[in-house]
C-alpha cells in the first residue's frame, strides 16, 4: 500500500472501500433472489451472482438477499426488487442474461421491464 | 474478484468461544461454496455480554444470540441460504420471554446512543480499511488541510468535550494549556490504564475500535504542537496492545503516522507502552513517571503537566474514550456535539453496567440519562424477585447512590453531589442481599492494597479505616468506631497526596451517608440484616410461616435442613455455613435472618429451632433503633 499524500487520496480510497462494506450500510434497494430448493435448482445462484458482479462492477447501492421458497415454483429463479416506497417488482424465470438489462432500464433508469415482471406488490402506507 | 458480498456475517467478541465459531463458520461458508458472496467478519465487543457470542447477519439484520460451534450447519442451510430466520436462536426477552430477531429491535441498543462505540460490533478492529470505509481519518483530513490548530482547540472547547478518565476536566482547555507552554517538544498522551476491577469500556475501545483512538490522538497532536504520543495499556489487555499495534502499523504504512501526513507538513508518531496494572499507575502524575521507567508514583500538582509532565515537557493526557469522541465532533460539529446531554455535560458515556441486573453489560448512553432508565430500560431491571438497593458508580473510589434516588441524570456535577462520581465508567447495580459495610470493606481492600504508599494519610489511613470495617464485619467492633471511621475519612480525604487517597474514602463516606442504621446495627446489634456478613448471621425458620415443602432441604448443600413433609423444617446451625441458598429458594418468606448472637448452638441439638425473642425483625425497620 503506498502512503496517502493527501486528503483526496484518502477520499479515493475510501470511495472503492465503502463498496466492501455495503451489506453493513443503509441503501434504498433491495433485491431478493428466490433461494428455496426450486430456485436454487432453477440457476437462482446464478443469478444471484450475476447481480452481485453487475452491482459491483456499476457500483450500484443496492443489497442482495436471499428468501426461501414463496410458492411460485414454476416461475423460479424469483427476483423481486424493492426500492424505497415504490412498488415492489417481481420477476420470474430470470437467468443471468436478464440482469444488465433488469439494472439498467429498473434500478438505473426507475422504469419496470413489463414483459419480464410477473408480480407487483403495493406496500400498505 | 466480487468484492461485492451480498452478506455480512458479524461475529463478536473475541473472548470466550468466539474464535472456535468463527473458524466452524467460515468452514462451513467454504463448504458450501458460498465465500465468495459471504464474509465472515470478527468484530470487537457488541457489548450485549450476557448472550455473547453473538451474531448480527448484515444486511438483514437478523441478530442471534449465545451461538454455538454445533448451531453453525443450521444457521448457514437457514438463514446464508434460503434467508430465514432460525428461531431457536433467537434472543429472548426475559420478560415474557418474547422472542426478538432484529438487531434494530433489541431493547438493550434501543434506549443506548453508540458514539464512541459505533464502530464496536460494527467492523473489524484489525482492519483499517474498514474503519477507512466508514468515514475514518475523514476528521484527520479535514482538520489537516482546513483548519489551524487554534480552530481546532475552539471546536473542541466549544463542543464542551470532558475528560471521561476521571476528573472530567475540558479537554479543550487541556489542550490549550499545553499548546500556549513553552517548550519544542511537547507529548500527547493516553490514558488506557483502566484499572477498576470490574470495568471494560477502555479495553472494550481499544479492542473494537483502535484507529478512532489513533486518529483522535493525531488531531491532538496537531492541535497542541507535539510529534510524539504515547499509549499507555495495561499489559493484563493483551488483546488491547495486539490490535493498537496492528493499528499503528497499518496507520503508519497508510501514511496516516509519520511524517508529513497527508501532504499537510505535520508530523507525529505513537508509541504503545505496557504498563504493569497498578491502579495508582491510572493517575496522571503516576503515569507519566511509569512512562519514564520509574516506580510509579505520584507527585504533589503544583505544576501541571501541560507545562511540564512527562521527561518535564508539557504533555497532554486525555483518556482513550475521550480521544475517541474527537472525530466526531470535527467531522458533525461541535454544535451537534453539544446538543447531546446536559447543560454542563455534553455528548455521550460509556458504562460497564454489571452487578444484578439481567442484562450486564457494555453500553453508552447521553448524558442526563437517569440512573433508573439504565437500570431498568437498558439493563432489564435486577433479576426475579430481587430489588435494587444501590447503584455504585465511578470505580473503588466511586459512591454509592441508594435505590431512592435513582432518578438523579448521570452526568458530572449531579454524580459529584449525590457523594459518587462519574470516574471511567463503572457501574454496579446492588440488590437487597448486598450489606453496604461489607460493599465499603471491599472497596477498601482494594484501595489498601493499590495504595502506593508514598504519603502517610493514604497509606496508613486507608489500613485504620479497613481494620473497622473489617471488625464491623465480624462482629469485634466497639462503640465509637463509626465515629472514628468517620473522622479518618476525612483525613484521608483531605491530607492525601494524590486523586487515589483523595478519593478512597469516598465508598465509606456515601455508604454512612445513605445507610447509617445498617452500620449501626453491625456495631450494636451484631446484625447484618442482608445476611451478607456470615460471621455475624443466623438462619432461622419460622414454624408459622413454613409448610414443610421441602425446597430448602434440597438446596442446602451441607444437608443441614431436616424435617417432615407438611411440617415446619429445621436448620442445624453446627452445620449451615450461611450461604443463603435456603433463604433465596424459600417462597414463603419463612426463611429469617437474625444476629447469631441470638441463636444457641446447645440446647436444642444444636438446630436453632424456633425464633428468638430478641431479634431486630429486618421487617420493623424501628425495631433496631428503638432498643438502643
Ligand atoms: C488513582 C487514580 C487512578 C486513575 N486511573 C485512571 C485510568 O485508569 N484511566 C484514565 O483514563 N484515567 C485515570 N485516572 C484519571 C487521570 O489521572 C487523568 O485525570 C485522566 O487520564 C485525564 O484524562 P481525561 O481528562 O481525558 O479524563 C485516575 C486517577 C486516579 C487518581
Amino acid at each position: 500500500m503506498p502512503k496517502l499524500k493527501s486528503l483526496d487520496e484518502l477520499r479515493e480510497l475510501r470511495s472503492r472501500l465503502k463498496h466492501e462494506i455495503k451489506a453493513r450500510t443503509e441503501t434504498a434497494t433491495t433485491i431478493t433472489v428466490g433461494m428455496g430448493t426450486c430456485g436454487i435448482a432453477a440457476g437462482a445462484r446464478e443469478v444471484m451472482q450475476a447481480f452481485l458482479d453487475e452491482l459491483s462492477a456499476r457500483q450500484i447501492d443496492a443489497h442482495v438477499v436471499t428468501t426461501g421458497c414463496i410458492g411460485m415454483c414454476s416461475k423460479e429463479p424469483l427476483v423481486d426488487i424493492q426500492q424505497g416506497n415504490e412498488p415492489r417488482i417481481t420477476y420470474g424465470n430470470v437467468s443471468p442474461a436478464m440482469v444488465p438489462r433488469i439494472i439498467e432500464e429498473h434500478l438505473i433508469g426507475g422504469k419496470v421491464v413489463q414483459e419480464w415482471a410477473v408480480g407487483r406488490l403495493v406496500k400498505e402506507a | 474478484m466480487a468484492d461485492l458480498h451480498r452478506a455480512d456475517v458479524l461475529v463478536s467478541c473475541r473472548h470466550g468461544r468466539t474464535p472456535e465459531l468463527v473458524t466452524a463458520l467460515r468452514d462451513e461458508i467454504e463448504r458450501r461454496g458460498l465465500a465468495e458472496e459471504i464474509r465472515v467478519v470478527e468484530t470487537g465487543c457488541s457489548g450485549f455480554c450476557s448472550v455473547g457470542p453473538v451474531i448480527t447477519v448484515r444486511p438483514e439484520g437478523h441478530f442471534y444470540a449465545s451461538v454455538q460451534p454445533a448451531d453453525v450447519p443450521e444457521l448457514v442451510e437457514e438463514t446464508l441460504v434460503k434467508g430465514r430466520f432460525v428461531q431457536r436462536l433467537a434472543y429472548k426477552e426475559a420478560a415474557g420471554r418474547k422472542a426478538i430477531t432484529r438487531y434494530e429491535d433489541l431493547p438493550f441498543y434501543a434506549k443506548q446512543m453508540r458514539i464512541v462505540l459505533r464502530n464496536c460490533g460494527m467492523i473489524d478492529p484489525r482492519s483499517i480499511d474498514e474503519y477507512i470505509a466508514v468515514g475514518g481519518y475523514e476528521a484527520l483530513g479535514k482538520v489537516l488541510t482546513s483548519m489551524t490548530p487554534d480552530e481546532v482547540i475552539a471546536e473542541i472547547k466549544k463542543s464542551g468535550l470532558r475528560g471521561r478518565g476521571g476528573a472530567g476536566f475540558h479537554a479543550g482547555r487541556k489542550w490549550e494549556a499545553t499548546r500556549r507552554a513553552k517548550g519544542d517538544i511537547k507529548y500527547v498522551i493516553a490514558n488506557g490504564d483502566e484499572g477498576d476491577p470490574g470495568a471494560f469500556m477502555d479495553r472494550a475501545l481499544m479492542e473494537g475500535d483502535p484507529h478512532a483512538i489513533i486518529e483522535g490522538m493525531i488531531i491532538a497532536s496537531y492541535a497542541v504542537g507535539s510529534h510524539q504520543g504515547y499509549i499507555y495499556v495495561r499489559d493484563e489487555y493483551p488483546l488491547a496492545v495486539e490490535n493498537l499495534t496492528l493499528a499503528i502499523q497499518a496507520a503508519r504504512e497508510y501514511g496516516l503516522l509519520g511524517e508529513d501526513i497527508l501532504g499537510s507538513g505535520h508530523s507525529f508518531d505513537i508509541r504503545i507502552v505496557r504498563g504493569a496494572g497498578a491502579f495508582v499507575c491510572g493517575e496522571s502524575s503516576a503515569l507519566m513517571q511509569s512512562l519514564e521507567g520509574k516506580v510509579g508514583e505520584p507527585r504533589a500538582k503544583h505544576v501541571h503537566a501541560t507545562d511540564r509532565g512527562l521527561f518535564d515537557r508539557p504533555s497532554c493526557l486525555n483518556n482513550v474514550e475521550t480521544l475517541a469522541n474527537v472525530p466526531q465532533i470535527i467531522l458533525n460539529g461541535a454544535d451537534w456535539f453539544a446538543s447531546i446531554g446536559t447543560e454542563r455535560s455534553k455528548g455521550t458515556k460509556a458504562f460497564c453496567l454489571v452487578g444484578k441486573v439481567r442484562n450486564p453489560g457494555l453500553i453508552e448512553v447521553p448524558m442526563g440519562m437517569t440512573l433508573k432508565q439504565i437500570v431498568n430500560d437498558i439493563g432489564g431491571g435486577p433479576p426475579k424477585f430481587r430489588k435494587v438497593k444501590a447503584v455504585q458508580t465511578g470505580g473503588p473510589s466511586g459512591g454509592c447512590i441508594p435505590a431512592s434516588m435513582l432518578d438523579i441524570p448521570v452526568d458530572y456535577e449531579s454524580l459529584t453531589e449525590a457523594g459518587s462520581m462519574m470516574g471511567s465508567g463503572g457501574m454496579i447495580v446492588l440488590d437487597d442481599r448486598t450489606c453496604m459495610v461489607d460493599i465499603s470493606r471491599y472497596f477498601l481492600e482494594f484501595l489498601k492494597e493499590e495504595s502506593c504508599g508514598k504519603c502517610a494519610p493514604c497509606r496508613e489511613g486507608i489500613k485504620r479505616m479497613l481494620e473497622i470495617l473489617v471488625a464491623m464485619t465480624n462482629g469485634t467492633a466497639k462503640a465509637g468506631d463509626l465515629e472514628r471511621l468517620e473522622t479518618l475519612a476525612k483525613t484521608v480525604q483531605t491530607a492525601s497526596l494524590c486523586g487515589l487517597g483523595k478519593s478512597a474514602p469516598n465508598p465509606v463516606l456515601s455508604t454512612i451517608r445513605y445507610f447509617r442504621e445498617e452500620y449501626e446495627q453491625h456495631i450494636k446489634d451484631g446484625y447484618c440484616a442482608s445476611g451478607a456478613c456470615r460471621e455475624l448471621t443466623a438462619y432461622v425458620i419460622v414454624d408459622e410461616k413454613c409448610k414443610g415443602c421441602g425446597l430448602c432441604i434440597k438446596v442446602c448443600p451441607q444437608e443441614g435442613i431436616s424435617g417432615e413433609q407438611k411440617q415446619p423444617h429445621y436448620i442445624d446451625q453446627a452445620v449451615c455455613i450461611k450461604c443463603g441458598a435456603c433463604y433465596d429458594v424459600c417462597r414463603l418468606d419463612a426463611i429469617k435472618i437474625v444476629p447469631k448472637a441470638a441463636v444457641s448452638l446447645g440446647g436444642n441439638g444444636g438446630n436453632g429451632h424456633g425464633t428468638p425473642a430478641a431479634t431486630p425483625a429486618k421487617d420493623k425497620p424501628g425495631a433496631a433503633k428503638g432498643k438502643a
